[in-house]
């Protein structure tokens, strides 16, 4: 016996229990089902993925840690030479911020000219405090010319070549310039010393003279232009049976770490030897 | 001797840029190292060495150009230096270290007195006392310190460029 549905009859059932399932599906009724499913499906997903992983790197070991020696030294060159930039670029950055310093004080004080020099050397003698700088007579640098930075006075060129000078600091111990205190408006003379030291001599006995009066120069003798920071005193001397005072000086500028300086180029040191008295024959 | 006039151009050269921009920053106290006068010193020490005159001589003229020191000052010091240096490697040749010592010793004492009497009669008036204890004392100790491997480098440059002869 043959029992058969008609065709259309059993694709109305098909249809009916597929809607139905949809149904139940959207009905969150086989959602224990389906995320067991999924589970099953990820974690097997998982473990070949992680066994064809761990078999690709047994099989490429060996390739893998000559190319990575090789990008090693590669990039230890490229960090060596990353550090050497880092260290250019600090020197640049310091050099940039004492350059700024120097800038910023030729505004402060417009009344002068400036060439900017870096110090190139010293002085081979242990006795003398001389710098040598390299800017020279193609600059326009003349002796006598003064040095400052942008902290104070430094000293005064000594001597010239076409593409470097010789400049002798304040703290030179043949080195003297008319100076005054700043609150007393005494006139003095600093004086350096063969240690470097730095000390004012010719004080009046009647002059008031405390720690930390700031000393500039007086522009006295035409050597230095006035009003230039020096110092600040830091320890006076005076006795009773000394014609003048004393005083220790603590300059301005940090004499250790002279990298650049400016040229005064124009002011013109007067010389006064025609004026100083000579004993007559 | 023509080799060794011409090497002293480029190291007494070099020479003269490292004592102003490196070893004269190095101090002790005030003192500083003067690797001109160790150079002068153990060139001339060295037996082969024919030019040790003519090194002086171009030394105390470069340096002297370069100092604020009036330039005989150094042509008189190095001239000492290598003049005892000369007399020296005849006598102690057994003992090259030892001369250089001395040489290094009495040479830097000399130099560094010449200087301070040409600044004080001269110049300034400078604290005997002060100058040898800030200044001259610690400068011999530093040429000291240095002359060892100056020494060293020195001999090897003349044996480069004077080696011995081989007798058959």
């Amino acid at each position: 016996m043959k029992t058969s549905f008609p065709r259309s009859l059993q694709t109305v059932i098909i249809a009916l229990v597929a809607v139905g399932l949809v149904a139940l599906a959207l009905g969150g009724y086989f959602n224990p089902v389906t995320s067991w499913f999924t589970r099953l499906t990820i974690d097997a997903q998982t473990w070949i993925s992680t066994r064809y992983l761990a078999v690709t790197d047994f099989l490429t070991v060996p390739r893998d840690v000559a190319s990575l020696r090789q990008r090693n030294a590669e990039l230890e060159v490229e960090v060596a030479q990353l550090q050497t930039q880092v260290i250019d670029l600090q020197q640049k950055v310091t050099e940039t911020n004492i350059l700024s310093a120097l800038v910023d004080f030729a505004r402060a004080n417009p009344e002068y000219s400036y060439k900017a020099a870096a110090i190139i050397g010293l002085d081979p003698s242990p006795f003398l405090r001389y710098v040598i700088i390299n800017i020279g007579s193609n600059q326009g640098i003349l002796p006598g010319m003064p040095v400052v930075t942008d902290k104070g006075l430094v000293g005064r060129v000594d001597a010239v070549i076409a593409e470097a000078a010789r400049v002798q600091l304040m703290t030179d111990a043949a080195s003297a310039v008319n100076v005054r205190l700043q609150s007393s408006d005494t006139e003095a003379m600093l004086v350096g010393s063969v240690t470097g030291d730095l000390s004012l001599d010719m004080i009046s006995q009647d002059a008031a003279v405390t720690v930390g009066d700031v000393v500039l120069t007086s522009g006295l003798g035409g050597s230095y232009p006035p009003n230039l920071l020096v110092g600040q005193v830091v320890s006076v001397r005076k006795l009773d049976y000394e014609l003048f005072q004393q005083a220790a000086i603590q300059p301005n500028v940090d004499f250790n770490q002279l990298g650049f300086v400016l040229v005064i180029t124009n002011f013109t040191p007067v010389d006064i030897t025609p004026l100083i008295a000579t004993p007559g024959p | 001797m023509r080799r060794g006039i011409l090497v002293a151009i480029p190291v007494l050269g070099l020479a003269a840029m490292l004592q102003t921009s490196i070893v004269g920053r190095i101090n002790l106290l005030n003192g500083a190292a003067d690797l001109v006068l160790l150079i002068l010193a153990a060139w001339g020490l060295q037996e082969r060495v024919r030019s040790a005159w003519v090194w002086g001589a171009a030394a105390g003229l470069l340096v002297g150009f370069i100092s604020a020191i009036p330039w005989h000052v150094y042509l008189v010091g190095y001239l000492v230096v290598v003049g005892m240096a000369r007399l020296l490697a005849h006598r102690v040749w057994q003992a090259p270290l030892l001369a250089m010592f001395t040489v290094t010793l009495i040479g830097t004492l000399v130099l560094l007195m010449l200087t301070y009497l040409e600044r004080s009669l001269f110049e300034v008036s400078l604290a005997f006392n002060l100058s040898f204890v800030q200044i001259i004392l610690p400068s011999i100790l530093l040429n000291l310190l240095l002359a060892i491997p100056v020494h060293a480098l020195i001999r090897d440059l003349a044996n480069r460029l004077f080696p011995a002869e081989v007798v058959s």
